[in-house]
């Protein structure tokens, strides 16, 4: 282990704002990006579900005159 | 094969030569934004002479991308370029023809009138010298692939823009020989490495941009 | 000839649509140990810097994030190329799948780029060769994404990027050595973000580590994205609408 304290590790030596600044957006990135793909996945598919029921509905309506 | 160039180059010469307007709207462009940056930066002539090949380079480049989007377009609007798709001769012929008649209404021009613009600079005798080579010998290149940008775009929205977008990464080489080769000359190192580098780029770039904006062309016109 | 696993099968998007469900959690996990690996030699293992102190840490993602922007790059010209080929549907879904993974590499690398040589260099821009080469491949990489995004029918949008790709790929190497010459010529010291005559190995495993996390996160978001593509584009087919019956989520 190369620290001596969380408090240490924390200030990595001064350089917080750097290495902080980088892995948080790293994170940041790695968290939001799967989570926005997956939210647009669940979006086209509720879209498209709507879709298929409107067109059945025409469809059905059209049949029945 | 050097016959359907040639009449490849008559035509779109004829055809630009009826739109003048055009052609003479770019290199006022040019000569505008060369403009610019003495206003932008101050009248030193210490700075404006170290700035002077990147700036009239850089503005080279634009006034080049102002032109590209017609390369196609017109062709395309009044059905001849499905036409010349159609033919039995290799379309990457026809696209050099076009891309050779572009190069002779707005590079050509550039060259001509980028040592008057240096002198706006105070660039040495030396430095006008190697500025009219390296852009006379640059600009066949960003015709080049400027061309497969514009069969790209051809007919999106976003046309000029977009068009921008994806050609300028591609310019930068031949921008940062282009400037090099003045900034060389200027400085007593001789720009012959760089004039050298470009003129390959301009042959690559004549060699294999024809076939890949035909290419191009095809998948516009599906 | 049902003796040999035909992997050509996968080639349809209606049984690649599965298939991609079914790996991205395997490739989400292997991810995280990567990069629990990873950080732990990057954070707590490796030594302090002699000259650099605590700030190199930054390596341990500015070095991968640089190398997958890099290689994803390549990957979708690879795929460019076998779509235009043959022209295949999921290849150019694939491509368009992986560019925003490998544009936001590509922005990653020069952030970190920032944060590194602010405190190194005293700028947070340099005009280092391979920090302005990574600034042009993002450019690369919106240029692609802005074209795919103008084109309306998707397989003109396949087939205009792929072109792209590979003219791009091609002057890469062009590219990179126009700026490396630009750079020597205009900067007397070469200022190299990665310049270390010794690196101690852990440093070296942490780096390896964290690129083989960034790998598999990069292959498990695009396999996400490409089933997202797969569904927009295959909206009239069979296989999508039992799928949406048989109440998919």
């Amino acid at each position: 282990m190369h620290w001596n304290s969380f408090a240490d590790f924390l200030a990595m030596g001064g350089y917080a704002g750097y290495v902080w600044g980088s892995f948080g957006v790293t994170a940041l990135i790695m968290v939001a990006e799967p989570f926005l793909v997956a939210r647009s996945r669940r979006n086209t598919l509720a879209l498209l579900k709507r879709q298929l029921r409107a067109e059945s509905r025409n469809a059905s309506g059209n049949s029945s005159e | 094969m050097l016959s359907i160039v040639a009449a490849v180059i008559a035509r779109d010469l004829r055809l630009a030569m009826r739109r003048q307007a055009d052609i003479v709207s770019a290199l006022f462009f040019f000569i505008i934004v060369v403009s610019l940056f003495p206003l932008g930066v101050g009248p030193e002539p210490d700075l404006l002479r170290k700035l002077a090949p990147g700036v009239l380079w850089v503005a080279a480049l634009l006034a080049t991308m102002l032109s590209l989007p017609r390369l196609f377009a017109d062709d395309l609007r009044d059905g001849t370029l499905e036409q010349l798709a159609l033919a039995p001769h290799p379309l990457g012929l026809v696209v050099l023809g076009k891309v050779i008649a572009h190069w002779l209404v707005s590079g050509l021009p550039l060259a001509v009138l980028a040592p008057i613009l240096g002198l706006q600079f105070d660039l040495s005798a030396e430095g006008l010298l190697v500025l009219t080579g390296s852009i006379l010998l640059g600009t066949p290149a960003l015709s080049g692939i400027g061309g497969i940008g514009a069969a790209l775009t051809l007919g999106l929205r976003g046309g000029g823009v977009l068009l921008s977008l994806l050609v300028l990464p591609l310019y930068i080489p031949v921008l940062i020989f282009g400037a090099g080769a003045v900034d060389a000359a200027v400085t007593g190192l001789g720009g012959q490495a760089h004039l050298s580098l470009l003129a390959a780029l301009t042959c690559a770039a004549l060699g294999f941009a024809p076939w890949a904006a035909a290419a191009a062309l095809k998948i516009a016109l599906e | 000839m049902n003796d040999r696993f035909n992997l050509y099968r996968f080639a349809a998007p209606a049984t690649f649509y599965p298939l991609a469900g079914t790996l991205v959690p395997y490739f989400a996990a292997v991810s995280a140990v990567f990069g629990i690996a990873g950080l732990w030699l990057g954070l707590f293992v490796a030594p302090t810097d002699f000259q650099q102190g605590e700030g190199y840490r930054i390596i341990f993602i500015h070095v991968p994030a640089s190398w997958m922007s890099m290689f994803i790059y390549l990957v979708m010209a690879f795929w460019a190329a076998i779509g235009l080929a043959f022209n295949t549907r999921l290849s150019g879904m694939m491509a368009q799948a992986l560019a925003p993974t490998g544009a936001l590499m590509a922005f990653l690398s020069l952030w970190t780029g920032a944060l590194w040589g602010k405190p190194m260099w005293g700028a947070w821009w340099v005009w280092d060769a391979r920090l302005t080469s990574e600034l042009i491949l993002l450019f690369l990489y919106i240029g692609y994404l802005a074209l795919v995004a103008a084109i309306d029918d998707p397989r003109r949008a396949d087939k205009a990027g792929g072109l792209l790709l590979l003219v791009g790929v091609v002057n890469v190497p062009i590219i990179y050595f126009s700026v490396k010459w630009w750079n020597t010529l205009h900067q007397g010291a070469s200022v190299s973000l990665t310049k270390s005559p010794t690196m101690a190995s852990t440093m070296l495993w942490g780096m390896l580590l964290m690129a083989l996390c960034f790998w598999m996160y990069s292959i498990a978001v695009a396999l996400m994205r490409v089933r997202t593509i797969m569904l927009e584009r295959e909206r009239q087919t069979d296989w999508v609408k039992a799928l949406l019956a048989a109440g998919e989520k």
